[in-house]
């Protein structure tokens, strides 16, 4: 029997696709189908392609064939409004939901930081925050895991054409689920987001700053050392993540400067922050497998 | 040029833009004196809010002396006629911000978006106007793109709700053309029941010189800043404008001498720094870069030794825009770090 968990996408726009892409070369899943709501996007097409099932009815189309295909891990790329009622449905199949859009019904999922944790426990439903709260806060929690953090904050620049409909109708979206998030799991006692829009071409990398304010003169040499093994620990997932500058130490102050760039799979390099979402919902769910694989924890029944 | 008989709303801004020249820490007891000597001038419109907008505190942009519930809690109730507007820059700023604003008396909500990404507003500029608010659409850095692209993003902004829409020198990078060519292509393509605003900085000099050609071509509301206290330079300073629309026969309903007398004895007794074209305001105005950059800048230049100026002109070669304030100590120190200072 095959060790890997096979998949469905959930929305074939952007992300959708290059996840899929990423999947196919992941050990751990296997993709299988794409969902889709329009029988004419160009998604949907690629998706069949590249010798993918997809249909164009959304998720009640996908649910006849759920249990026959043994899907064991759904990924919505859709949006907060629908997901929901994605989850709802494919989790009483015995499907794990990995949360990609801002809907955050389920727990904040920060690979480094917080997903051994999720995974051991067989959590149904995963939200992966935000592009720029994946980029960020694993450097939050560097700095929180070595001494009590009273405020972080990040500012994530992105370049506009990275940016897509959904994000720009609900930019509130991003800033509060992104601040409760470095909160929650970066471990700050208050969380701060800002996000910038950048459309100069040609279009740059995405660019994070993250300034925690420790409660206490810094430890310079711990916190140095811990940010350094976490950028480590999300370069295995995502190789283009780079801390430029930092940590600098002014006063209480710690900053960290980062760069993200992408793989290129279907979004282009400059797009870490859309790359480093699929990479990490991805991370997500081979960690599921992996668990499953060593026999920690056990997949729901079918009969 | 012939202004005769033209009326403008003029809109203070030294209590917000201002707030970036003193590093947002205006006290309770100078912002109130300074509106209410704006109110008793007339002044219509007084802007309140930390230099970066509703929910502007922040390391990046610097934690202000009070929050924006306590200046605006301060202000709104000393007002006599003037109304109080408040700026929210999405990204930074929410809804939630917004409707606080509202409940404490802010007549007039400004979403402010870099000017090629006005879609950013749809949900601040359609909660403002479903409260029935003054909702402007406040369109940055409107020096870096055609008067074509600014006019498609403002058509946006008011299909969302905005009932005026501004075009926004933050760099102060402007000469007159450019802005009659931006100013009038709003005028002549918007409906005539959106008003159009400009907003300069004087960090070339121009802040008046555009002011003016901006009335000439449609503009109805001006910004500016009594003493110009202001990012940069500051922005058009209000006092010498008043007396330069006065002369023209343009009506402000503005007292002069009482104007003269808010920025003589209330404004420029607070200021932490002149507020003039020095070499680095002029390098924001000739580089187009966003004026608040400047202390940050010059902070930096003290910190890291890489002249304010080399790291402004940098910025504008990389298409900065707006906000990005966090940019600059990363590229010091990039800087430091080639010139092997660090």
């Amino acid at each position: 029997m095959s060790k890997k968990l096979k998949a469905a996408i959930i929305g074939p726009g952007n992300i959708g696709t290059d996840l899929l892409m990423k999947m196919q070369r992941s050990e751990w899943i296997e993709p299988v189908w794409m969902v889709g709501i329009d029988p004419t996007s160009e998604g949907l097409k690629r998706a069949e392609e590249m010798g993918i099932k997809t249909c164009a009815t959304g998720v009640d189309g996908l649910l006849p064939h759920v249990i026959e295909d043994d899907i064991r891990v759904a990924f919505d790329a859709t949006s907060a409004y629908v997901h929901a009622e994605n989850s709802r449905k494919l989790n009483e199949l015995g499907v794990i939901m990995v949360d990609l859009t801002p809907a955050a019904i389920g727990p904040y999922c920060v690979p480094p930081v917080n997903l051994e944790a999720h995974a051991k426990n067989l959590e149904m439903n995963v939200n992966m925050v935000t592009c720029g709260g994946q980029a960020t806060i694993p450097m939050v929690a560097a700095v929180s895991r070595v001494q009590p953090v009273e405020y972080g904050e990040i500012i994530a620049t992105v370049s506009s054409r990275s940016v897509g409909p959904g994000t720009r109708q609900n930019i509130d979206e991003f800033t509060r689920t992104t601040a409760g998030a470095v909160e929650k799991v970066g471990g700050a006692k208050k969380g701060k987001a800002i996000i910038i829009i950048n459309p100069a071409e040609p279009p740059l990398i995405m660019r994070d700053t993250i300034h925690c304010l420790t409660e206490g003169e810094p430890d310079q040499a711990a916190i140095t050392e811990s940010v350094h093994a976490m950028v480590k620990e999300v370069q295995k997932y995502v190789p283009g993540y780079r801390l430029v500058n930092g940590p600098i130490f002014d006063g209480n102050r710690v900053s960290c400067f980062m760069e993200v760039e992408g793989l290129g799979d279907f979004l282009p390099k400059y797009a870490g922050n859309l790359d480093i979402m699929t990479a990490a919902g991805l991370r997500t769910a081979e960690m599921f497998a992996e668990e499953v694989s060593n026999g920690t924890i056990t997949l729901p029944e079918r009969g | 040029m012939n202004l005769n008989g033209k009326k403008v709303t003029l809109h203070d801004m030294s209590l917000r833009d201002g707030m970036h020249a003193k590093r947002h820490q205006i006290s309770l007891d100078e912002m109130v004196n300074i509106a209410t000597g704006l109110d008793e001038a007339g002044m219509p419109l007084i802007e309140v809010t930390h230099g970066d907008g509703l929910g502007g505190t922040s390391v990046n942009y610097g934690f202000p002396a009070h929050s924006d519930e306590e200046y605006l809690g301060a202000v709104i109730p000393k007002m006599k006629n003037a109304k109080v507007s408040a700026l929210l820059l999405p990204g930074i700023g929410t809804v939630d911000h917004l409707k606080m604003a509202k409940d404490l008396g802010v007549s007039t909500i400004r979403v402010a978006t870099h000017c090629t990404e006005a879609d950013v507003s749809e949900q601040h500029i359609g909660m403002a106007a479903k409260m029935e608010m003054d909702t402007v659409g406040f369109l940055m850095m409107a020096h870096m793109v055609s008067p074509e692209k600014i006019l498609e993003q403002a058509r946006l902004m008011v299909s969302y709700g905005a009932n005026c829409i501004y075009a926004t020198d933050s760099a102060g990078y402007m000469l007159p053309d450019e802005v009659t060519a931006k100013i009038g292509l709003l005028r002549a393509e918007l409906p005539s029941n959106v008003e159009i605003g400009f907003h300069g900085h004087h960090n070339m000099g121009m802040a008046i010189a555009n002011s003016l050609a901006a009335i000439e071509a449609g503009a109805s509301r001006v910004d500016g800043s009594v003493a110009g206290l202001g990012a940069g330079a500051g922005n058009t300073p209000l006092e010498v404008f008043c007396a330069v629309l006065d002369r023209m026969g343009v009506e402000t309903g503005i007292d002069l001498y009482k104007i003269m007398d808010v920025a003589e004895d209330r404004v420029f007794p607070i200021m932490d720094q002149p507020i003039r074209v020095d070499r680095d305001a002029l390098t924001l105005g000739y580089a187009g870069v966003y004026s608040s950059f400047l202390l940050f800048a010059q902070r930096a230049e003290k910190k890291y030794g890489i002249q304010a100026r080399d790291i402004l002109v940098e910025l504008g070669r990389r298409g900065t825009v707006g906000g990005q304030e966090d940019m600059i100590e990363d590229l010091a120190l990039t800087m430091a770090k080639e010139k092997g200072l660090i």
